[in-house]
C-alpha cells in the first residue's frame, strides 16, 4: 500500500532530519513552565507544565482555543506576566530568563527579543510620533545612536515594513495609520534591533482578510531576509499551515499535541486537533459550514484531574478521567508527541476512531 | 488648532455674558427697582441718596436700558462703589487678587505633585502597604475640615515652634511679593500646606485610578516589551496617557478657589478674594458682591479655556476636531 511505502518515507526522511538538527542547540527552550495567578477567587492555572524549544531561524506556531493560556505562557517566560507564579526554565541563547535579574532581562526584551500584539490598534502609544516610538527602543539598548542616527535608522525600518513615504511618516501620530501600517509600525519597531526572536502574538487577527495576508507575507519574507526565529500565536491553524514550521497545540495550559506542521496536517493525532482541523474553513465549505468544536474548555480555577479535553472528547474513555495523558511520541515521525490514550499505531487508531465516528453527527475530516 | 482656540475663546465669551445676564437677573430684576438702589445705597443711605443712585444706575427706565447700563459698567471694568468707603469696587476686587493669586500659586504645584506622585506610587503596586499608605494618608486629609488642619498648623508650626524661640513662619498676614519675596514666602508656607493638603487627597485618588487604567493598557506592554526601565515605563508612557482626568481636575480647582479659599484665607487673616467675600456677605455690600462673582466667575471660565488649550497640546487626536 502507498501509505506504508509513504510512512518508510517519511522515517527515513525524520531519521536524516534528526540526525542533522542533533546537535543544533535551540534557541529557546521552555522546560515544564507553570503559571499561576492568585486571584480573589482562587488560584487561576494558566499554564500547567508546559515544554517546548524554538530553533534559531525556525517559526514555532501555538495554538489553542481562547483562554488556554498561549499569551501567558509566553509573556511569563519573558517576565511579563504581571502579578504571576512562575516556574519551570526558559532557557533563550543559553540563559535561563527566569532566574535573571530585572535589569538583564530588559536588555533582552527589545534587544534579542521582538514582540508584537493582537491589536495595533491600541498597541501604540496614541500621544508620540511613531518615528519616536521607533527610535526609543533603539535609544533604549544603544546609548550611543545619536537623534539623527536613531530618526534615520526608523525611516529605513518604516521603509523596510513597506509604510510608503516613511520620511514624511515620521512624525505621524498614530491614529493617522490604517491598522495594518500601525502593525508594520509595531513589526519595525520589534525588529529595529534585529533579535534573534520575533514573538508574534495573534499578530492578524485584528485585521481584515487582505491585510491579514500581506502581514503573514511580511513576516515570512522579513524571517528569510533576517533569519529571525517566530513564535506565532494564533488561534488559526490556517495561519500555523501557512508560516509555522513546527506546532504547539495547548488546551487548557497544557500541550496536547505538538509535531512539524506537515506532520500535523497530515496525520494529527490528538481528538482536540481534530477538532481544530474541523473548524478550519477550507476550500468549498462555505463559512457557515464550520464545524467548531463543542462545549467549553474547563475553568482554570482548580482543574479537575483526568484529561483536560475529557468532557469535550468523542473519543472518551473512563479510563480518561483518571489521569492526565502524558505527551508520547508517535512513532514514525520527528518531534510529534501528543497526550491521548488513542492508539499512536495509525491503523489501530483508524479504526479506534471509527468505532466512535457514528455518534458523531458531524464529520471530522479525516487524513488530511 | 487655530480654528479650536477661537471657538472655545468665543463659548468663554458667551458663558461670561450668560452670567452678567444671570448675576443682572438676581440682583436686580429679582428685588425689584426700589429695593434695588436701596440695597445699593446701603442701610442708613438717606432718601437723597437712594433716589441719585436710582437715576444713576437708571432704575426708573426699562430693564433693557438698565442691562445696558450694568454691561456698559462691566466691559468699562466699573463696578460700582462699595456702602462703606465709597471705593471702587474695582480696586478692592485688585487688592484681594495677588492674595488669592500668591496663595494659589504656591498651593496647587505642590498639591498637583503630592497628589500625583503619591497616587501613581499607589497604582504601581495596588493593595500593597505603600498602595493602604497613601489611601489612608490621602483619605485622612479628604476628610479633615480646612480649617482644623490650618489651625492644628498655626498650633505646631507657628505657636509651638515660636514659643521656642524659632519663630519660622508668621501666624498671619499677607506681605506682597513686591515688597519682600522672603517674608511673602514665609507668610504664605502655612497657608499653601492648608490648601495643598487638603486638595492632594483628591489628585491621589484620581491619580491611582486613571493610573491604574492605564497600566493595563496594550501600550504599556509594548513599552515594557522594548526593554525599557521601569520609571521611564511608568512616567514617560503611562502617565501621559493618565494625566487627561487630572488635567480637568487641575483646571476646575484652579478656576473654582480663585473665588474660593475662603477658610485658608479666613483662617490665615489673608485678605484675599474669599476673605473679601466673606466680609461684603456680612456686611450686605452688594457691589462688592456682584464684583466678586463676576471675577470668580471669569476665572473658571479662563480656566477651562487654558486647560483645552492644554488637552490639545497633550493629545494630538484632540487636534484634530
Ligand atoms: N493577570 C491575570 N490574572 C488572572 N488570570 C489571568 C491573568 N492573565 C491571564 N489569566 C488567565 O490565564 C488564562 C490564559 O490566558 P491567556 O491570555 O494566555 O489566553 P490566550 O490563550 O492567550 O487566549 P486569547 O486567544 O484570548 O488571547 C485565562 O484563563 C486567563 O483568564
Ligand atoms: S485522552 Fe481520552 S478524553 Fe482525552 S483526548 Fe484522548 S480520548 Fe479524548
Ligand atoms: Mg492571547
Amino acid at each position: 500500500m502507498s501509505t506504508a511505502a509513504g510512512g518508510l518515507h517519511r522515517a527515513e526522511a525524520a531519521a536524516a532530519e534528526l540526525v542533522r538538527r542533533a546537535d543544533a542547540v535551540p534557541l529557546l527552550e521552555i522546560a515544564d513552565l507553570r503559571v499561576r495567578f492568585d486571584t480573589a477567587d482562587g488560584s487561576v492555572q494558566a499554564v500547567r507544565g508546559v515544554s517546548f524549544a524554538v530553533e534559531a531561524g525556525h517559526t514555532l506556531g501555538i495554538v489553542g482555543e481562547s483562554g488556554s493560556g498561549k499569551s501567558v505562557a509566553t509573556q511569563a517566560a519573558f517576565g511579563f506576566a504581571r502579578g504571576a507564579k512562575v516556574s519551570g526554565r526558559a532557557l533563550f541563547e543559553g540563559r535561563d530568563l527566569l532566574t535573571m535579574s530585572e535589569k538583564e532581562l530588559r536588555a533582552v526584551r527589545g534587544a534579542r527579543v521582538g514582540m508584537i500584539f493582537q491589536d495595533p490598534l491600541t498597541s501604540l502609544h496614541p500621544m508620540y510620533r511613531v518615528g519616536w516610538q521607533i527610535g526609543e527602543g533603539i535609544r533604549a539598548h544603544d546609548r550611543s545612536a545619536t537623534r539623527r542616527e536613531t530618526r534615520s535608522r526608523a525611516a529605513e525600518l518604516m521603509a523596510r515594513v513597506g509604510i510608503p513615504h516613511p520620511h514624511e511618516r515620521l512624525d505621524d501620530y498614530p491614529h493617522q495609520f490604517s491598522g495594518g501600517m500601525r502593525q508594520r509600525v509595531m513589526i519595525a519597531m520589534a525588529l529595529a534591533l534585529r533579535p534573534s526572536l520575533l514573538i508574534a502574538d495573534e499578530p492578524t487577527t485584528a485585521l481584515d482578510p487582505t491585510v491579514q495576508a500581506q502581514i503573514l507575507e511580511l513576516l515570512r519574507e522579513l524571517r528569510d531576509d533576517l533569519g529571525t526565529a517566530i513564535i506565532l500565536i494564533t488561534h488559526d491553524l490556517g495561519v500555523i499551515a501557512e508560516i509555522a514550521d513546527d506546532v504547539v497545540v495547548l488546551y487548557a495550559g497544557t500541550i496536547m499535541e505538538e509535531a512539524r506542521v506537515k506532520d500535523l496536517f497530515r496525520d494529527h493525532h490528538h481528538p482536540y486537533t481534530e477538532g481544530l482541523l474541523g473548524s478550519l474553513p477550507s476550500a468549498g465549505v462555505p463559512k457557515g459550514e464550520l464545524v467548531p468544536i463543542e462545549g467549553q474548555p474547563p475553568s482554570p480555577i482548580d482543574p479537575p484531574p483526568g484529561c483536560p479535553f475529557g468532557p469535550r472528547c468523542v473519543y472518551r474513555t473512563t479510563t480518561c478521567a483518571l489521569r492526565a495523558p502524558p505527551l508520547v511520541e508517535i512513532p514514525g515521525q520527528l518531534r510529534h508527541r501528543s497526550a491521548c490514550v488513542l492508539p499512536t499505531d495509525p491503523v489501530l487508531r483508524q479504526s479506534a476512531r471509527a468505532a466512535h465516528r457514528p455518534a458523531v453527527a458531524h464529520g471530522a475530516p479525516q487524513g488530511r | 488648532m487655530i480654528t479650536f482656540l477661537v471657538r472655545r475663546l468665543a463659548l468663554g465669551l458667551l458663558v461670561m455674558w450668560l452670567v452678567t445676564v444671570i448675576v443682572f437677573i438676581i440682583f436686580y430684576i429679582g428685588p425689584g427697582p426700589a429695593d434695588v438702589a436701596r440695597a445699593l445705597a446701603g442701610r442708613d443711605a438717606p432718601p437723597a441718596t437712594v433716589a441719585l443712585i436710582a437715576r444713576r444706575l437708571l432704575l426708573d427706565r426699562p430693564w433693557y436700558v438698565q442691562y445696558g447700563h450694568f454691561l456698559w459698567g462691566l466691559v468699562h471694568g466699573n463696578l460700582g462703589y462699595d456702602y462703606f468707603h465709597d471705593q471702587p469696587v474695582t480696586s478692592i476686587v485688585a487688592q484681594g487678587i495677588p492674595i488669592t493669586l500668591s496663595l494659589i500659586v504656591g498651593a496647587a504645584p505642590l498639591w498637583l505633585f503630592l497628589g500625583v506622585m503619591s497616587g501613581v506610587n499607589s497604582a504601581q503596586r495596588p493593595r500593597s502597604f505603600r498602595d493602604r499608605f497613601f489611601t489612608t494618608l490621602a483619605l485622612f486629609f479628604y476628610s479633615t475640615p480646612t480649617f482644623v488642619l490650618g489651625v492644628l498648623l498655626i498650633l505646631f508650626l507657628y505657636y509651638q515652634l515660636t514659643i521656642h524661640g524659632i519663630a519660622l513662619f508668621p501666624g498671619s498676614g499677607f506681605t506682597p511679593l513686591t515688597q519682600s519675596p522672603l517674608e511673602w514666602f514665609r507668610g504664605l508656607v502655612l497657608p499653601w500646606l492648608t490648601l495643598a493638603l487638603v486638595t492632594a487627597a483628591t489628585y491621589t485618588r484620581l491619580t491611582r485610578s486613571s493610573m491604574l487604567d492605564v497600566l493595563g493598557e496594550d501600550y504599556v506592554r509594548t513599552a515594557r516589551a522594548k526593554g525599557l526601565s521601569e520609571r521611564r515605563v511608568v512616567y514617560r508612557h503611562a502617565l501621559r496617557a493618565a494625566l487627561t482626568p487630572i488635567m480637568t481636575q487641575f483646571g476646575i480647582d484652579v478656576g473654582t478657589l480663585v473665588g474660593g479659599t475662603v477658610i485658608t484665607e479666613q483662617v490665615f487673616g489673608l485678605p484675599g478674594l474669599g476673605w473679601t467675600a466673606v466680609h461684603a456677605i456680612q456686611e450686605q455690600d452688594l457691589p462688592v458682591i456682584i464684583g466678586i462673582v463676576i471675577v470668580a466667575s471669569a476665572a473658571v471660565v479662563v480656566c477651562n479655556i487654558v486647560v483645552d488649550a492644554l488637552y490639545a497640546l497633550v493629545d494630538p487626536r484632540v487636534r484634530l476636531h
